[in-house]
């Protein structure tokens, strides 16, 4: 069972993947949608007299979890432009290859 | 290579160009039969729209890019139940760079399959088509030999089972035969009502994984973080499985109390 460590440790790490992602860096990733309504989620739900509170914990998960997310795509899109594959061929290079050419059929196959 | 890894993925954010990498990026066109470029798939879709906003309809909320609403391929309006999800999924448009890469919008694309069911099936079809995979699940089936192998297996997918055991109170058990293991009627009975207790968009995103030991993994995978055993791209697409689960489990709770 994964620990999920400290709710702070989380809001910073979220935090941090909005900035990593904000688009072509027009505004500031602090105007965003996301950004505020994750602050929002995490400071309503701060202060709680039950020491065990069910909401905060499976907020902490869903956020824990969207961060999670959040890294794994980010990570892949980095090695998938460092180390992606040069693609397939065509048919019709597939073809020339072996010295072929295909058939050309204005009516489409078959 | 392995420092190139840690560089990319703890380093500063991307730098733009590696001196390493082929000249023409993966998006670009294919260039003519004689070129010596490999085929490539046809170029991107460009980031046509400045800005990615959320707005609340009848149905629930959309997402506008640059007051054009987002539709799914099969031309509904994309409409989700919960702020949460909108907002999960307007980030993913809005982090797009220059091209649109959609294979890096998980979210979207669940969200996508489950308004538009492509495959028409109904809730009880999808439990019963998952449910069908217990019998198969990779977890269920172990080598005797070689020794090493056994007990590797052993160890990772014993406690898998043992906590599905556990947690539904079933009985599941593991096998070294061919036929694999004899699930009880009783424990399928069991998974599919378990199942039936999601709304459609929370059981659509828990049942995208098609890994061969989602049957129990997928279960584990939303109580624990993703392990270290699971590559890249899995993890993601399971991690937004459970993501899209839990968003769509919170919209079901709480509708049921007052109203993916």
């Amino acid at each position: 069972m994964a620990a999920l460590g400290s709710p702070l440790r989380t809001l910073r790490g979220l935090l941090r993947e909005l900035r990593r992602a904000s688009g072509p860096a027009g505004r500031p990733y602090r105007d965003t949608a996301a950004y505020r309504h994750i602050l929002a989620a995490f400071r309503a739900h701060r202060v709680t007299s039950e020491k065990l509170c069910r909401a905060q914990q499976e907020l902490h998960f869903q956020a824990a979890t969207y961060l999670c997310l959040l890294r794994s795509v980010r990570e892949q899109a980095a090695l998938h432009q460092e180390y992606h594959g040069k693609g397939e061929r065509s048919p019709e290079e597939v073809a020339g290859l072996v010295g072929f050419s295909l058939p050309q059929q204005p009516g489409g196959k078959g | 290579m392995w420092s190139g890894c840690r560089r990319l993925l703890w380093g500063r954010p991307t730098p733009v160009r590696f001196p390493r990498s082929p000249p023409a990026a993966a998006g670009s066109g294919p260039v003519g039969p004689g070129g010596g470029r490999a085929y490539a798939p046809p170029a991107e879709r460009k980031r046509f729209y400045q800005n990615v906003s959320i707005s609340q309809g009848e149905g629930g909320f959309e997402i506008n890019l640059d007051h054009r609403k987002l539709k799914t391929p099969q031309a509904k309006l994309f409409t989700v139940p919960s702020e949460a999800l909108a907002i999960a999924v307007a980030t993913e448009w809005d982090s797009q760079k220059d091209t649109i890469k959609f294979y890096t919008m998980h979210l979207t694309t669940l969200c996508n399959t489950a308004l538009d069911n492509p495959t028409q099936r109904n809730k009880m079809q999808l439990i019963r088509a998952a449910v069908k995979f217990l019998e198969t699940d990779t977890v269920c089936y172990r080598v005797e030999e070689p020794a090493a192998l056994a007990e590797l297996q052993k160890n990772e997918w014993d406690p898998i089972v043992a906590w599905a055991e556990k947690r539904y109170n079933v009985a599941i058990g593991s096998s070294t035969s061919i036929l694999g293991p004899n699930i009880p009627a009783s424990t399928k009975e069991t998974f599919v009502s378990h199942l039936a207790s999601y709304n459609m968009w929370a059981l659509q995103g828990t049942l995208q994984s098609r890994k061969p030991c989602f049957c129990l993994v997928w279960r584990k995978n939303t109580r624990f973080s993703a392990g270290a055993t699971w590559s890249g791209p899995m993890t993601m697409i399971s991690v937004s499985c459970a993501l899209a689960r839990q968003l769509g489990l919170s919209l079901f709770t709480s509708v049921q109390r007052a109203r993916l």
